[in-house]
Formats: structure tokens, C-alpha cells, sequence
């Protein structure tokens, strides 16, 4: 786990790490720079992938392989996997690109 | 109202107590609602991860109407405390209130394995199934021995409808516009636009409802993270990809596409209709 969670914060740009689990959006592992609040983010990103789910699967879209949520000093990108999300939180000039690389990397290789 | 001073008067003493659950109920129950609002948003500063009071909170926030937040504060209170029954069974009472009856059906059983001896889950499922509104979760999980729950608002209430702006003219002109953009306010209820799934089904206000919420939701992780305002939302998806914008503070816009169209192209397509559809807002 904190192998693929290195393997992530490695690129430039992103700020921290986590795996979250996506049923209860508890903290399961964590590398993240200090003043991020990783519990409370957790919570918040599992309950948005949840949200996000739901509004997919009804669109038929399926569920999501990889979302991204963009902001004006920064980004949160997370893709899911079995029961886990890999949570990466990025400064605004970051390659979104190689994180989701980075991120997709992480669940194929079972963590 | 004695009760309401004497709970006062107990918190001013002690104000790290969790006495504010209480009174906030009292408050809620007597219809002082704003109060309550006040009570109840105090106490979750000093106790952000106590799932009662987020229950508490989403109690009054619900019989202000304001579903959207309720909504949010029973999912919180279900994720500090998965066997939180008063939040599973709020969120079982909106889920029924948007038409997502197999979702209010999984949350009262959730809440009857907890609680497999309270009559008043059985009772919401019956009623639910006869095709009655199961009752508004009233009383805290920690005060299970208050006064009857209250009816809901409304017995029939159904999925939030359109709003019966001109809807068909907000994306005229873009590809998509009735099929693949949809336009939605901050309580899920569509203002322009349209969805179909794959196999041509109308799915807009279905989607419309779950997306309730995502505005807010967002705004409060970005907002964690210390990462300003949020601007958008794009996902891959097994077989379409979609983007999420908010052309106003209270709008959300949604664009869902083939899996073929890159998320990048998709951004700028979201970001044509944002512009059509803020103007479109502005005229209204």
C-alpha cells in the first residue's frame, strides 16, 4: 500500500495521498503533506463517489473509472476500485495525466 | 418551555455538553426552528464528528424543506455511524421523496438489522410499500424515548419536477441539448435540458435527483482541502463520460458524452453550455 502510495506522491505537484474506503470513507492508508485534514476529506470524497455512482449509473454511463474535481488552487482526483478509492490531492499546475496514470497503476496492481 | 430553559440554562453552564441535542429537539419539536437551526450548528462546531447532532441538524433542516442539506447531513451521519438508525431511516424518508423506493427500502432494512425490535421501521416499510410516504424521522438514535414522530409534509410527495422556465431553449443550438445536457438546481429539480441512458429511456429526473447535493458536497471538499472555489467535475465512466459544472452558485449543469469524447473535449463543450446557460438563467 505505501509502495503505490509513493508511486503517486512521486509526481510533482500532488500534495498527498490516500486510500479510502469506499463504503465507509475511513482513512486506510495515507501519505499526505501536513494541514491536509485526511479523515474529513475522506469522508467527503467517498460520499461525492457515492453520489457520483448513483447519478452515473442512472445516466448509463456505468460507474466511474476515474472522476476529477477541479478547483482554483488545486484538484482532487480519485479512482475507484474493489471497495477502495486512491485519492490524490494536486496543486492547480499539476499533470493530471500522470496521476491518473499513477492512480489507475495503483488499483490495477491490487495496492 | 420550561423544559427549553432549563436545557438553556444547562448548555450556558456547560457548553461542551451534549445537552444541545436535546434542546435542539425541543426547540425543533415547539417549531422554533430557527433557534434550533442555531442550536444545532453550534453544537456540531464544537462535536463535528457526532453523528447526532449531524442527525439532529438534518432533522431541522428537513422540516425547513431544505432536502438537499438533510440529505447531506443524514449521508454524514451514516458515515460516522453506519448503524445510525435515525439517519438511515431520514435518508429512507428522502429517498422515498424523490421516487427511489428500492434505495428507501434498503435503508429501513438497514435500519431494521440495527434495530430488528422497533415497530415504527416495519410500520414505515408497510407504509411505504402501500405507497404512503413512511413517517419523518423525528427523534435522535441517543432520545429514542421522545414523542411520536410527526407525519411528513406531504403523504404523496413525488420526484422534484421541472420548473416550467421555457426549458427547451437553455442549450438550443448545442448538440446534445435535449438528450446529453441538463441543467439543475441546488434542490435537484431540472431546469433545462435533458438525459436519455443508452437505450433512449428519459432518465432526467432520476439523475436530476441524485445530483442534488454534488454542488455543495464539492464545495465543502474543495473548500477542506483549501483549494478555493470549485470549478467543474469530469468522470470516466464504463461507457460515457461526464462533466459537471456550476454556472451559478445554486445551478448545476451536467454534460454526459460517448466514452469516445476525451475528457479535455468535454470540459470545453461544458463549458459552452455554462455560458448558454448562465445567460439563459440570467434572463429568467
Amino acid at each position: 500500500m505505501s509502495q503505490a502510495l509513493d508511486m503517486i506522491t512521486r509526481v510533482r505537484g500532488v500534495r498527498g495521498a490516500m486510500l479510502v474506503s469506499a463504503e465507509d470513507g475511513i482513512v486506510v492508508a495515507e501519505q499526505l503533506m501536513e494541514g491536509i485534514k485526511g479523515p474529513a476529506v475522506a469522508a467527503l470524497a467517498a460520499s461525492l463517489a457515492g453520489r457520483l455512482r448513483r447519478a452515473m449509473d442512472a445516466a448509463g454511463t456505468g460507474a466511474a473509472a476515474f472522476w476529477h474535481l477541479q478547483a482554483e488552487q488545486g484538484a482532487l482526483l480519485v479512482v475507484p476500485g474493489a471497495g477502495i478509492l486512491v485519492v490524490a490531492v494536486a496543486e492547480p499546475d499539476v499533470n493530471i495525466g500522470l496521476v491518473r496514470l499513477e492512480l489507475l497503476r495503483a488499483v490495477e496492481a491490487g495496492l | 418551555m420550561d423544559d427549553i430553559r432549563a436545557l438553556s440554562a444547562q448548555l450556558a453552564q456547560d457548553p461542551q455538553s451534549l445537552v444541545f441535542l436535546r434542546l435542539g429537539e425541543a426547540l425543533r419539536r415547539k417549531g422554533q426552528l430557527e433557534a434550533a437551526l442555531r442550536v444545532a450548528m453550534n453544537g456540531l462546531e464544537r462535536h463535528p464528528h457526532l453523528a447526532d447532532a449531524h442527525d439532529l441538524y438534518a432533522r431541522i433542516l428537513t422540516d425547513k424543506h431544505d432536502y438537499e442539506r438533510g440529505f447531506d447531513e443524514w449521508d454524514m451521519a451514516v458515515r460516522i455511524a453506519p448503524h445510525h438508525t435515525g439517519a438511515l431511516k431520514g435518508l429512507a424518508f428522502l429517498y422515498f421523496k424523490v421516487g427511489d423506493i428500492e434505495q428507501a427500502e434498503a435503508h429501513l432494512a438497514a435500519a431494521k438489522r440495527v434495530e430488528p425490535d422497533d415497530p415504527s421501521i416495519e410500520q414505515a416499510i408497510a407504509m411505504m410499500r402501500k405507497g404512503a410516504s413512511p413517517p419523518e424521522p423525528s427523534a435522535a438514535a441517543a432520545d429514542s424515548s421522545t414523542a411520536a414522530s410527526p407525519t411528513a409534509a406531504s403523504s404523496t410527495a413525488q420526484a422534484p419536477q421541472g420548473s416550467g422556465l421555457d426549458e427547451a431553449r437553455v442549450f438550443a443550438g448545442l448538440e446534445g441539448a435535449n438528450e446529453g445536457l441538463l441543467l439543475i438546481d441546488g434542490a435537484g429539480r431540472v431546469l433545462g435540458g435533458a438525459l436519455k441512458d443508452r437505450a433512449g429511456t428519459d432518465v432526467t429526473d432520476t439523475v436530476a435527483a441524485y445530483l442534488a447535493g454534488v454542488s455543495q458536497e464539492a464545495a465543502r471538499t474543495a473548500k477542506l482541502l483549501g483549494l478555493g472555489a470549485w470549478t467543474g467535475l469530469s468522470a470516466e465512466g464504463q461507457q460515457g463520460n461526464v462533466h459537471l459544472a456550476h454556472p451559478t452558485s445554486g445551478a448545476l449543469l451536467l454534460v454526459v458524452r460517448e466514452r469516445g469524447m476525451p475528457l479535455g473535449r468535454l470540459a470545453i463543450l461544458a463549458q459552452r453550455a455554462t455560458l448558454m446557460a448562465r445567460r439563459w438563467l440570467e434572463q429568467q
